[in-house]
């Protein structure tokens, strides 16, 4: 339970999809224009992702992974076609999409009316691409947990464009310099939200103190701690721990 | 130039600049911006880029008379899956350590807007030479803005560039750093990458004032 808690809120704050990796950006800056759109993409994008995170974590986990076929028999155990996961992992994804328009346009015709336009362009959004290899990477455990995954991940976005759609309603009436208007101001705001959402990254390493060398999936430190390696000289393991640590308060 | 008419030049040329992809037809900022932390990494990925481009316009242009267009969609999302399989054999094949710091960011070439957007937008319309021109236009307009990016966060954010202490050692103290000047620890971390670019943004607007959108 603590498990499927904290990759929540991991999900939503720390791994923001938008703060933290930048995915589902073309999308996010298009269709930000108005509040009323933003909520219909996003809440379409939670739910592709709901439903194709734990397609994609089964196929991974039965075909995909170094020794998934082994449930076919033990002659197969060997077998890695972890090389096929980008063209079945999308491919996943279009098929979904295609189903999930034919079956809300069905069932649902007022749903089909709010969602429906934004579906085709979710399959070519790169946070559900995003998603569903974020989720291979970082060996995500259960079916459970990819759900939970795919649901939180999907919440981030959401929380993300809903805001600089709000943002950028209301600067319509701010005096932006003339070159900036638009685009270019809307990249500065999402900047320094990313730099607001930064700060969420200690809440569930406890602080300053638990080191968050362990987490290996968070790009961002890993780049810090690789160009500070190039930096410090090698024999120096005290010193290059310290300045380590600086970086990640910085 | 006899190898290229005025008219196809123009391909090349114009998304260097007025008609840029990132800044201007606002494509295939999703994969670009996280990976610019280093020069190296910005480089490596648009050569992919110009590769998958290149590669899947002429592939798609090819088969624009028999793809039903119902299901085109699918079709060029399996062309450019299967070439992004290609780069990313290789990646790690010849450059491992890279390709664990791009990690799934070369997977994401595959819904990289740029590439969708030019099946789409010309490959479809357009014979296999003029789309391959357009392809490398666009994927070297990508290229352009993800190496400014890549080039000012690695010089400010480390000091180095390709991995070269350019500015002198920080420890030592040596070269810039002897006079007092400090890395900014700000441009290695991700939303830089989205400030750089607003201000290329405002630069490149200021200087051709036609670009300049009103609310």
């Amino acid at each position: 339970m603590l498990e499927h808690i904290e990759l929540f809120f991991k999900s939503i704050f720390i791994d923001n999809m938008v703060f933290a990796v930048f995915l589902g950006m073309c999308s996010y800056l298009a269709v930000s224009k108005k509040v009323s759109t933003a909520v219909g993409l996003g809440a379409a994008v939670i739910f592709v992702l709901a439903v194709t995170v734990p397609l994609n974590w089964l196929l991974d986990q039965y075909l995909l992974r170094d020794g998934a076929l082994v449930w076919l028999g033990p002659e197969y155990a060997d077998y890695n076609l972890s090389f096929l996961s980008f063209i079945l992992f999308i491919a996943t994804i279009a098929t979904m999409v295609q189903l999930v328009e034919i079956v809300v346009e069905k069932f649902s015709p007022s749903l089909y009316n709010s969602l429906g336009i934004f579906l085709p362009l979710i399959a070519v959004n790169c946070a559900i691409l995003g998603g569903s290899l974020f989720m291979q990477s970082r060996d995500i455990q259960s079916l459970g947990l990819a759900f939970n995954y795919g649901v939180s991940s999907g919440i981030g976005w959401f929380l993300a464009i809903l805001a600089i759609a709000a943002i950028r309603e209301k600067i319509r009436y701010s005096n932006v310099p003339a070159p900036l208007r638009g685009l270019g101001i809307t990249f500065i705001i999402t900047g320094l939200m990313g730099i607001g959402f930064q700060s969420f990254g200690g809440m569930l390493t406890g602080g300053d103190d638990a080191a968050p060398v362990e987490d290996e999936q968070r790009m961002d430190y890993d780049k810090v701690s690789e160009i500070k390696k190039e930096n410090l000289d090698k024999e120096d393991i005290d010193e290059k721990e310290i300045s380590y640590n600086d970086a990640i308060n910085e | 130039m006899a190898l290229l008419t005025k008219k196809d030049a123009k391909l090349i040329s114009d998304p260097l600049a007025d008609n840029n992809p990132i800044t201007i037809q606002v494509l295939g900022i999703c994969s670009a911006l996280a990976i610019t932390a280093e020069l190296k990494a910005s480089i490596v990925m648009s050569v992919a880029v110009i590769f998958v481009l290149g590669v899947g316009n002429v592939v798609i242009s090819l088969m624009r008379n028999i793809i039903p267009s119902k299901i085109r969609i699918i079709v060029q999302l399996i062309v450019v899956a299967t070439l992004v399989i290609v780069v990313d054999q290789v990646l790690k094949a010849f450059a491992y350590e890279l390709s664990k710091t791009l990690s799934v960011f070369i997977g994401l070439i595959i819904t990289n807007c740029i590439i969708m957007g030019r099946f789409e937008a010309f490959a479809l319309g357009n014979g296999p030479w003029r789309s391959f021109l357009d392809g490398i236009g666009n994927a070297l307009g990508y290229g352009v803005i993800l190496i400014i990016v890549g080039f000012f966060r690695e010089l400010l954010g480390s000091g180095t560039l390709l991995g070269y202490k350019v500015l002198g050692d920080p420890i030592a103290k040596t070269g810039l750093y002897a006079t007092g000047y400090e890395n900014n620890g700000f441009m290695i971390i991700p939303p830089a990458a989205l400030i750089v670019v607003g201000i290329i943004i405002w630069v490149q607007r200021s200087r051709n004032k036609a670009l300049i959108e009103d609310h």
